[in-house]
């Protein structure tokens, strides 16, 4: 009776995380934009601007180039529904979740991968010149974030002792030390987050010139609900980043696995201080550095990659580090 | 009783083989019936292998055959090894029979093609089931004499004997190698057999391992071995193609792992580093050149280097591992290559399948004149679509369980004491992930500039929709790669006898963890479902389609593209495959491949187009192949001088040469 | 002691390793001194903890020296410099930023292993041998960057780094006493001084201070 009432538990808590993520993505991104504004000395939109915008979106006639294909029609949700599903695999407010243990931080790396699969092949897919720009320079930049993120993660994992995102938040929570290859892992986790969320200094979210365009150049044909669907993913993977390095780096404050209704409570305040102090670094940091050309971002990207390699190789050479 | 099968199989085959020989004059006629004939005898191989594998899992007797050397005759024999091997090699030969069936009416040159096909379907069947090395050796040979004729099927085109007189090269130099190291092997004893290599005292085994890895790495494609693949194999006809990407190098492998894992007994500690080493530089080399092509074939010949570069990670790992007596993470390693092994067959034959569909229907190969396939060709469109989410290691597909096994893998190794090894891991590791991550960026290049987008050339607006054979066996493997990515449990412990037998360890047994994931090594410490990873992204794609449907809108209306406001009605304004992959050449390959870009603008007032020329060299086959072609040639030259010699001359080199062995044999007692 | 002052030992350690990083790439010069800044404050950081968990007074001395010595007065004085000489625009086109990451890596790679393995009958603890690899990395690191530069002033400030470096080690090896110290920064101090002298003649009498172009005047050829 008691494991039913646990499983019951267990799976309701998940179903509440992945009901949180979706609620709270559109959020950080009005909380950033808002924030962005006064920076910048304007008023800004509400925060709660981005709400509004995809319910209109979603209502809208979707427009179709004439030769898009029925992978374009398809690609928007099966974008939307990786990045959900990667989103509401991190820990957040709890770290027992139930189905934690279906993927790991291998697997949420190939996920967002996925998702980025499929948007480039769709920027290809309507055959102008700004989807292919689109297309290839997103892909360069994957293939340097790419592994930048998988050396961070072998050097997170070689420290909590597995890739599992339970495990690596609960050893967090216990062992928490300030140890050289977890700065270092951190500091690329940074550079990997600001790179994959197409942020300033890599691509800039909101722009339309085409010198500029990355993430937008890949989804120029896009209208309706499909566009809606896509602005959703972009939404989710920004606190998907956000939520990884609280989860990984911050993590006080989580509930542990087991924990009651007040620990979970106060992890969910928590969580929404972190996201919020996540979401305003990154707006300082995006005001205070121009964006960089395209061929400066693989030097900035390999940046991460070579701290990854750093901290793998100090952790394979001495477990102390 | 499966041997007996077996060979009875490799028989028919053999059989099928002089009876297309003897009837070449009507080829075309019989070429479905030889295909059905191979597709009916790779399917009888494939039960017998898997029925071996699963119900008899141990060493089955022997059999042996009068015919060959005469005081040992051949032996034939199955292990859990060689049955894996000879599913894999089945499996692949039974796909490509069953595409040939529909791919061969539109051969130009069957009879070329028709004799040669069984016999190498035989061959590679012959060098599995081998248990001597004399066996080994010709079979290996057939092998690789049956790839070369059909490789040379289209003989008029240049380019094709180029490859095939570098093919032939390399194989016959792989074969001495191999021959050299079975020598070894025999030792002074000369036992020829398997059972008494393994039982025999070793000589220099670390001489026959870089032998192994010369001969079988030359046929499988390791750097710097690996100039023949990227030629021979667009070269032979598509399902050619198919079998010598995706089963020949596998029994190149085979053979590697036969020599090193089996018969050369206990590993040295170094061994592993520089097969570990090797494999990285494969994989990064591998999938750099592959971005590079813009002819189809040749970008996925160029990315099985990568992939058995991966293979290699896999079981150099698991040779360091016994080594240093860690059996259980060497299982890991060793299973995750072979599965690696298994799920490369699979989607590298589908792929070669696709490119072999395009061929059929627009005479290209060349990706710069494709474009907007997927609306002409959409059944091939989506088949290549799931060999390029596998290829890729997307999840839920296959190629992602075998990466993931390899990265567990390398995050065991922090527990070996050897301080190469703790340096070179981690190295690898990277090259490892970031041959991944180009591969993404290589097939969104070859999937997007073929079939998507607008059409570029007329033979690509008149394409039409393959033959339903051919597609029956491109969604059977699509399919399979679904399969194997869902239920990888299932594969891993149908793997588990081979770890076993070979390094006395397997993985734990995964059919019985619940919900149908695989966990390596304990459950706190890493597992992965791919089941319940892909019913997830499916509800939740369809959660969000009838949501919006319902309650939103499901309007949907045609127009022009936007394109900023200036959309250009030329095709020739979208990106081609070498603007695609343009940021990532200057940024990785101005070092690897010296890649310049040279524009020449016409003066101002000049109407003429103005001209981009890039360059790329092969920097392997300049400094290693180009200069020993060039050292042989001159050799040859002056030893050319011996045929003019006068009768004086040749009569004081048999005198010079007889006084110095009457020397030789009086100082050497 | 224990965990948590070794831990907080080798991130500083590992924050110079990567100042010493950073200082390869910079291509301005301006930048490169700020760089230069940053690496003495990380070191009078590392040192002035060394202080703390070993119990030495001393050595918050030397934290202090480096840090306004080497933080503060060179810096400024090297900018004066620079704008006196007028080369404060120019890029110093560094050599494939890739290839330098990569043998940087290599030569922390190699600083473990002799660190870590060749020298395992030494007395000293793993832990303390580890913050000296960190230190031997610096200073191949910054050998490297003196290697890949062409303009004096870059060398200058590679060579102060690894002066750093050094200084890294002996604070972390138990007890450099405060004489040696002391004569140690005079002699740095007079150095720079001589070879900023040095830099502005070379300037007057060549026009460029591109330490390539001096070669030309080296007289007979070999």
């Amino acid at each position: 009776m008691v494991v039913i009432l646990d499983l019951i538990l267990g799976l309701v808590v998940q179903g509440l995380q992945m009901v949180l993520v979706l609620a709270l993505a559109p959020l950080l991104l009005g909380f950033t934009r808002k924030v962005k504004a006064r920076l910048l000395r304007r008023r800004g939109p509400p925060v709660l601007q981005p709400y509004r915008d995809l319910l209109k979106l979603i209502r809208k006639e979707a427009v179709l180039a004439q030769n898009a294909s029925w992978l374009f029609r398809a690609a928007p949700y099966l974008i939307f529904a990786t990045t959900w599903v990667a989103a509401a695999l991190v820990p957040t407010f709890a770290t027992g979740l139930s189905f934690n243990w279906a993927a790991d931080l291998i697997a949420l790396t190939a996920l967002v991968g996925s998702a980025r699969f499929l948007l480039a092949l769709v920027g290809m897919d309507v055959g102008t010149s700004f989807g292919g720009i689109g297309s290839s320079r997103e892909m360069l930049f994957a293939s340097l974030a790419e592994p930048a993120m998988i050396m961070i993660v072998f050097t997170v994992a070689l420290v909590a002792g597995s890739t599992q995102l339970s495990a690596i938040a609960n050893f967090m929570l216990d062992n928490a030390t300030l140890r050289v290859s977890l700065g270092l892992a951190a500091t690329g986790l940074v550079i990997v987050a600001v790179a994959e969320n197409a942020r300033i200094p890599v691509d800039n979210p909101a722009t339309h010139l085409e010198l500029t365009m990355v993430h937008e150049a890949m989804v120029l044909e896009y209208s309706g609900r499909h566009l809606a669907l896509i602005e959703f993913a972009a939404a989710l993977k920004l606190l998907l980043y956000v939520s990884l390095i609280a989860c990984m780096f911050v993590p006080w404050g989580i509930a542990p696995a087991g924990a009651g209704i007040g620990a979970m409570a106060w992890g969910l305040l928590t969580y929404v201080g972190k996201l919020f102090a996540g979401g305003f670094l990154l707006v300082l940091a995006e005001t205070s550095v121009a964006k960089m050309r395209v061929f400066r971002v693989p030097a900035f990207l390999g940046i991460a990659l070579m701290l990854g390699l750093l901290g793998t190789l100090l952790l394979f050479v001495s477990r102390s580090f | 009783m499966p041997t007996a099968v077996a060979l009875c199989g490799v028989a028919v085959l053999l059989g099928t083989a002089g009876l297309a020989l003897v009837a070449r004059g009507r080829a075309a006629a019989i070429s479905k019936l030889v295909y059905a004939v191979c597709l009916a005898a790779a399917v009888v191989l494939l039960l017998a292998g898997c029925v071996h594998l699963i119900f008899i899992q141990g060493r089955a007797e022997p059999v042996v055959l009068p015919i060959g050397l005469p005081w040992i005759g051949a032996h034939f024999r199955l292990d859990a090894l060689a049955a894996f091997f000879l599913i894999v090699v089945n499996l692949g030969a039974a796909g490509a029979s069953l595409f040939a069936i529909g791919y061969g009416e539109h051969e130009t040159a069957p009879e070329r093609v028709l004799p040669f096909y069984p016999a190498f379907l035989a061959g590679m069947n012959l060098v599995v089931l081998a248990d001597d090395a004399f066996s080994f050796l010709f079979a290996w040979e057939l092998m690789s004499l049956t790839s070369w004729a059909l490789v040379l099927a289209h003989h008029r085109d240049p380019d094709n004997r180029h490859a095939g007189y570098v093919y032939i090269l390399m194989a016959s130099f792989g074969t001495l190698a191999l021959l050299l190291a079975f020598g070894l092997l025999a030792g002074g004893s000369g036992g020829y057999a398997f059972d008494q290599m393994r039982e025999g005292a070793r000589v220099l085994p670390a001489l026959v391992l870089i032998l192994a890895l010369l001969g079988a790495g030359s046929k499988a494609g390791l750097v710097p071995l690996h100039v023949w693949l990227p030629l021979a194999h667009p070269a032979a006809p598509s399902h050619v193609s198919a079998l010598m990407s995706g089963v020949m190098t596998k029994v190149a492998v085979y053979g590697f792992i036969r020599i090193v894992f089996d018969l050369n007994g206990a590993p040295a500690w170094w061994w592993s580093i520089l097969i570990i080493a090797l494999a990285g530089i494969t994989c990064v080399m591998g999938v750099l050149s592959a971005l590079m092509q813009h002819d189809l074939k040749r970008l996925l010949a160029y990315h099985t280097v990568e992939n058995i570069g991966i293979i290699f990670i896999g079981l150099g790992l698991a040779l360091a591992f016994s080594a240093h007596g860690l059996s259980a993470p060497a299982a890991m390693a060793f299973t995750a290559g072979l599965l690696h092994v298994f799920n490369h067959s699979l989607f590298k034959s589908l792929l070669f399948f696709g490119s072999g569909a395009i061929l059929n229907a627009t005479a290209e190969r060349d990706m710069e004149h494709l474009g907007g396939l997927i609306h002409t060709m959409p059944l091939t469109a989506f088949a290549f679509l799931t060999g390029c989410a596998a290829i890729s290691a997307l999840p839920p597909l296959n190629g992602f369980v075998s990466e993931w096994l390899t990265f567990q893998a390398i995050l065991l190794s922090p527990t070996l004491p050897s301080w190469g090894l703790k340096l070179i891991v981690p190295a690898v590791g990277a090259m490892l992930a970031l041959s991944a991550a180009l591969a993404a960026a290589c097939f969104v290049k070859a999937f997007g500039v073929t079939f998507l987008g607008r059409a570029r050339s007329v033979a690509a607006q008149s394409a039409t929709e393959t033959d339903r054979c051919s597609l029956t066996a491109m969604f059977a493997f699509a399919g399979l790669c679904l399969l194997a990515g869902i239920l990888p449990g299932l594969f891993i412990d149908a793997l588990a006898p081979v770890a076993q037998r070979l390094l006395g360890a397997s993985m734990p047994t995964q059919s019985f963890i619940p919900w149908l994931s695989i966990v390596p090594i304990a459950e706190s410490r890493s597992s992965y479902n791919g089941l319940l990873v892909f019913v997830f992204v499916g509800v939740s794609a369809l959660a969000a389609v009838q949501v919006i449907h319902r309650y939103a809108s499901r309007e949907l209306r045609r127009g022009p593209a936007w394109d900023c406001g200036f959309p250009d009605p030329d095709p020739a304004t979208q990106y081609t495959a070498d603007s695609f992959a343009q940021p990532i050449r200057r940024v990785f390959g101005a070092v690897v491949f010296r890649a310049r870009e040279r524009v020449e603008m016409p003066p101002p007032g000049d109407a003429h187009a103005a001209r981009l020329t890039v360059t790329l060299r092969d920097l392997i086959w300049d400094t290693l192949y180009a200069p020993l072609a060039r050292a042989i040639a001159l050799a040859a030259e002056k030893l050319n001088r011996l045929q003019f010699l006068t009768i004086r001359q040749y009569l004081s080199l048999v005198f010079a040469a007889l006084v110095s062995l009457l020397l030789v044999l009086s100082i050497w007692s | 002691m224990g965990g948590v002052s070794f831990d907080v030992a080798h991130m500083l350690a590992g924050g110079l390793v990567l100042v010493s990083f950073m200082l390869l790439y910079q291509e301005r010069i301006f930048a490169l001194l700020n760089v230069f800044a940053l690496h003495a404050l990380v070191l009078s950081a590392s040192v002035a903890w060394q202080g703390l968990i070993q119990e030495a007074p001393h050595l918050y001395i030397t934290a202090g020296i480096a840090l306004v010595l080497k933080a503060f007065i060179i810096p400024i004085a090297l900018h004066r410099i620079v704008m006196g000489l007028g080369i404060h625009r120019s890029i110093e086109t560094v050599v494939g930023i890739g290839p330098t990451m990569l043998a940087g890596i290599g030569l922390v790679a190699l600083s473990m292993v002799v660190m870590l393995k060749a020298t395992t009958a030494s007395a000293a603890s793993p832990l303390a041998r580890e913050d000296l690899a960190f230190a031997l990395s610096v200073v191949l690191l910054s050998l490297m960057m003196m290697v890949t530069r062409r303009n004096a002033v870059s060398q200058v400030v590679g060579f102060m780094s690894l002066e750093n470096g050094l200084i890294l080690a002996a604070a972390g090896a138990k007890g450099m006493p405060l004489v040696v110290e002391m004569s140690v920064a005079f002699s740095v101090l007079v150095a720079f001084i001589v070879i900023g002298v040095f830099l502005f003649r070379i300037r007057e009498r060549f026009d460029t201070v591109d330490v390539q172009a001096l070669d030309a005047f080296r007289g007979e050829r070999r």
